[in-house]
């Protein structure tokens, strides 16, 4: 696939980062970002987590129970704020207005942390995200002081609107959220890669290892998941494999595929030298 | 007699009370909790001097597993 003059920009960028995640001025040496949602238990969440090598966490803001179990035990105490960098999301908002509420509530809860991961969805059937509302949100959320990880779709130029609004990472699906589709238009990624300046990173669709590699042979700066390892049959392996899928497939970026030729194959090994043909034998 | 909604719930309470004890009477004391009230935050630092009227809507908050 022909890459655009900003994969060049991407390609020295990462000389100067020492092949370094970027996000709002902070240093990431994981490229791959999980979630915290549908594990067995928070043993099993950190078990995951810590096999992925992800630093940056998404968690979701929810009502507490209320008159249960009051030592129930928190997910922060598995997932502490000190270790890793959280990202809370606006996961269940369809509204602007609910996913900058959110959001404020999250920074009020982890004591100003500012970084977040927007979504405004459009409906509970696809998760698809609502675009005039996801950019009415970052408008608001960036006025506000925060720093904006956008879930969005894949269209080129709404990406680039977001950048533009201020948002510090864009973040296409590459399937519908928690489909395991895989990477399903890698044009659109790729133009999405080509146009946006901010780290561009695919949230949602990689269904196994080597989705998450394609989407950083692309050239994507990372990869957010969660259902990917946490439905899987072992999800601490599948959490090791997405690791060096994702170290894999931006080594693979970085070292430049070979071109695709169709009808035009050239043998590995030389073509003389070879012994003399056989005779045909006589009947 | 006040009566304000909690996290979607009806409650009702003899007099009106600060932020802190409305925590203290849920059994949240302590715990880490972001409270909104009628749509505005409510700091940490302001939950002892934030008084709870008469139908207030509060969501009370916490971090939960999520993508």
């Amino acid at each position: 696939m022909a890459t655009g003059w900003n994969s060049s920009l991407r390609l020295a960028e990462a000389e100067l980062t020492e092949g370094h995640l970027v996000v709002a001025g902070k240093t990431y040496r994981s490229r791959l970002l999980v979630g915290t949602g549908k594990y067995r238990d928070f043993a099993q969440t950190r078990a995951a987590i810590e096999a992925s090598g992800a630093e940056i966490i998404t968690v979701a803001i929810r009502r507490t129970n209320i008159g249960q179990n009051a030592n129930e035990p928190s997910l922060l105490e598995y997932v502490p704020p000190s270790r890793y960098t959280l990202l809370p999301n606006t996961a269940g908002c369809y509204s602007a207005e609910d996913a900058v509420r959110t959001l404020r509530l999250a920074r009020e809860l982890l004591d100003g942390h500012d970084l977040v991961k927007l979504e405004v969805l459009g409906d509970p059937q696809t998760l698809y995200p609502n675009m005039p509302q996801t950019l009415e949100a970052a408008k608001q959320l960036v006025r506000d002081g925060f720093k904006v990880m956008v879930y969005c779709s894949d269209d080129p130029i709404q990406a680039k609107m977001l950048e533009d609004l201020g948002c510090v990472a864009v973040m296409p699906l590459a399937s519908l959220i928690g489909s395991g589709m895989g990477i399903l238009n890698p044009w659109n990624l790729q133009l999405v890669i080509d146009r946006v300046g901010v780290p561009v990173l695919v949230d949602a669709g990689v269904g196994t290892a080597s989705d998450a590699a394609i989407a950083m042979e692309l050239g994507c700066d990372g990869v957010l998941m969660n259902t990917a390892i946490a439905a899987a049959r072992d999800p601490v392996r599948m959490a090791s494999a997405m690791k060096q899928a994702v170290e894999a497939g931006r080594e693979a970026f970085l070292a430049g595929r070979m071109p695709k030729k169709l009808y035009s194959a050239t043998p590995s090994s030389p073509a003389s030298g070879t012994i003399a043909p056989s005779q045909p034998k006589a009947a | 007699m006040i009566r304000i909604t909690v996290n979607g719930s009806a409650r009702a309470f003899e007099q009106p009370l600060d932020i802190g004890a409305l925590l203290a009477t849920l059994e949240l004391t302590g715990k880490k909790v972001a409270v909104e009230r009628n749509g505005e935050i409510v700091p940490k630092s302001a939950h002892g001097t934030t008084l709870v009227l008469d139908g207030d809507r509060l969501e009370l908050v916490v971090a939960v597993g999520g993508g």
